[in-house]
């Protein structure tokens, strides 16, 4: 178990840099998410911490080492790839010990580990099976056995679970946050799906053409987002993005003023979640619904308060609006959140 | 349901017609195979008298396979033609597997221009630098070697090999690799124990088409090892053929008996073989 810390790490392909000067602590035992649309270089990310790609410039550190120009089986990590990278001609026991057998370990040391993985993942009865004849999520237990019969400083995790379909990946989830905490390990985790995100994570690290816009909590991303990108990233439904002005110490939506703020006058953009929308009908903002989708316990209205100001609103389904259907909402003020006008 | 009737007849028939075409291939294919083997069990006269004729009591004649049989040169000929084809094959297997893996795994600075290089060989025809080749081979001390056919062939394999094995070894997952290279693999391990393995069906695809121009080569030994010693069969039969008289019988047989290295290969091969080339058709 140990640390890991990047210090002013870039990668540059030829002549584009796909990661610029990005400076991350995480902390001996801690799970970090890296979330970021695609192509933002995570996996990029990911593989320079690996030693999959060399660094440009920078320095990867494991635990108190420089591990910057070692080579990968030397820097005490795991990697569990999205397309679980099974040796196709090695049976599953095969698989789990290769790493080991490769070190030189003893056979009984190999088997003693092989079997303690397996028996985590609940893959005793499948340990003669070549990977073909597995299914997917079977796949990727086998997968990230490999990675802790290691038992490895760092785990590192690329989107291990989106080849799965929905239902396995919410299990699959629960196994590997049950895993970190028992394991206590240090991993890193890349997902462009947020709710593995909010719901995996110590700390999520919010990426973007090859930035770090944004460190923190699940919650902490999720209350007091520092930038529109990171806001519109965090939360399902996204976020309402609304053009507003601030007027004499008020921030004005359309012709209605809401909330004072303290902001010079000016444009400015109010970003308000969905589910912090409340039915009111002595709410300041009121339009048209246009479209109403009702998911039995909950209900997504898209209403429109004016030109160019279309809002979704997350409600309790007990009231069933139809397309046309006037309806008021108040936007509580400390739920509201201010960004530069862009 | 009668539309339902029609269509499995409809299937039947189509697959009928599938077969009966590739039947017909078949039997054309085969065809030569089968005069040649059964005119090389029969008398001299019997062959040109009825040489579509199976060999009956009458003209049946074991003369053809015993003089090659008996010939005490022939087994020397296969042998060179096994040594020459076999070091050859296995050459541009191997060389040409792990250059095209370079080529696939590996950024660097001309990759694509070596890979044109390697493979604008297949334009070109090798038989047109025959005086250079001999020129070279007289220089080098190696007229009248087997080294010097086996450099030949594999010269004229690699490109062929090399465009095929590039192919394929670009669609074999980087993450495995990756995550061999994590386990610690050193890099000619991860082409040997992991790449390797995963395109066996293409490596077998590779060896045949590979083979057979080489076994059945008669060019290259006239001209660059005719002498005694490194004969090779295709060019050890033509010693049947004489100016005035031909021994039909022998070259027959003794073609018969060098088809078979060919057939067990393929044999050996086949199961892959189909696999390879259904694999490409699928990538396309
Ligand atoms: N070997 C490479 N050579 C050149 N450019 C590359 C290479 N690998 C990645 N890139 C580029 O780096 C950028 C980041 O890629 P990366 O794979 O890290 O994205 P990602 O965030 O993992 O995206 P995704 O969510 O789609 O997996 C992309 O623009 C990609 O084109
Ligand atoms: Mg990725």
């Amino acid at each position: 178990m140990a640390t890991l810390d990047l210090k002013g790490v870039s990668k540059q392909f030829d002549d584009t840099r796909v990661l610029d000067n990005i400076n991350l602590n995480v902390a001996d035992g801690e799970l970090v998410v890296f979330v970021g649309p695609s192509g933002c270089g995570k996996s990029t990310l990911l593989r320079l911490i690996a030693g999959l790609e060399a660094v440009t410039t920078g320095d990867v550190s494991i635990g108190d080492r420089d591990v910057s120009h070692l080579p990968p089986s030397k820097r005490g990590i795991a990697m569990v790839f999205q397309s679980y990278a099974l040796y196709p001609h090695k049976t599953v026991r095969g698989n789990l010990g290769f790493a080991l057998k490769h070190a030189g370990a003893p056979a009984a040391d190999i088997k003693r580990r092989v079997d303690a993985a397996a028996a985590i993942l609940e893959l005793e009865d499948l340990m003669d099976r070549l990977p073909r004849a597995l299914s997917g999520g079977q796949r990727q237990r086998v997968a990230i056995g490999r990675a802790i019969v290691r038992e490895p400083d760092v785990f590192l995790f690329d989107e291990p679970l989106s080849n799965l379909d929905a239902a396995l990946r919410v299990h699959m989830r629960v196994e590997i946050l049950k895993l970190h905490q028992r394991l206590g390990a240090t991993m890193v985790y890349v997902t462009h799906d947020q709710t593995e995100a909010m719901t995996l994570a110590d700390r999520i690290v919010v990426m973007r053409d090859g930035c770090i816009e944004q460190v923190g909590t699940p919650l902490e991303l999720y209350r007091h987002p520092a930038n529109r990108f990171v806001a519109g990233f965090i939360g399902s439904p996204a976020m309402n993005f609304l053009d507003a002005q601030v007027r004499e110490g008020r921030v004005v939506l359309g012709d209605q003023p809401l909330h004072p703020c303290t902001r010079t006058d000016g444009p400015i953009t109010l970003g308000i979640r969905p589910e912090h929308l409340v039915q009111d009908d002595d709410g300041p903002l009121s339009g048209g619904v246009e479209v109403f989708e009702h998911l039995g316990g909950e209900a997504f209205v898209h209403i429109t308060l004016g030109e160019n100001l279309k809002v979704v609103a997350k409600l309790d389904g007990e009231k069933v609006y139809r397309p046309g259907d006037t309806i008021r909402l108040s936007a509580p003020e400390e739920r509201c959140h201010l960004f530069e006008h862009s | 349901m009668p539309w339902r009737k029609r269509t499995t007849t409809g299937q039947a028939l189509s697959a009928a017609a599938i077969h009966g075409v590739l039947l017909a291939w078949c039997a054309l294919a085969l065809f030569p195979l089968y005069l040649v083997v059964i005119n090389g069990a029969k008398s001299r006269r019997a062959i040109f008298n009825d040489p579509l004729k199976l060999p009956t009591s009458d003209t049946f004649s074991a003369k053809g396979y015993a003089s090659v049989v008996g010939n005490s040169e022939f087994p020397l000929y296969f042998g060179n033609s096994l040594v020459v084809t076999s070091v050859s094959l296995l050459l541009i297997l191997l060389l040409g597997a792990m250059a095209a893996h370079a080529l696939s795994e590996y950024r660097f600075r001309g990759n694509t221009l070596l890979g044109l290089y390697l493979i604008v060989g297949i334009m070109v025809p090798i038989r047109l630098g025959t005086v250079a080749l001999l020129e070279l081979m007289v220089n080098l001390n190696l007229t009248n070697t087997l080294t010097a056919l086996i450099l030949v062939y594999t010269a004229q394999g690699l490109p062929v090999a090399i465009f095929i094995f590039t192919e394929f070894l670009r669609a074999v997952s980087r993450e495995i690799k990756d995550s061999a290279r994590i386990d610690g693999l050193s890099e000619y391990r991860i082409f040997f124990e992991v790449v390797i393995p995963l395109v066996r069906p293409v490596i077998a695809t590779v060896a045949v088409f590979s083979m057979i121009p080489i076994w059945n080569d008669l060019w290259f030994p006239l001209i660059l090892a005719p002498g005694q010693e490194t004969r090779t069969v295709t060019l050890g039969v033509q010693q049947f053929i004489g100016q005035y008289t031909v021994d039909w019988g022998a070259v027959l047989a003794a073609l018969s008996v060098a088809v078979l290295p060919v057939l067990v290969m393929y044999i050996i091969f086949s199961r892959h073989l189909i696999r390879g080339i259904t694999a490409g058709a699928v990538k396309g």
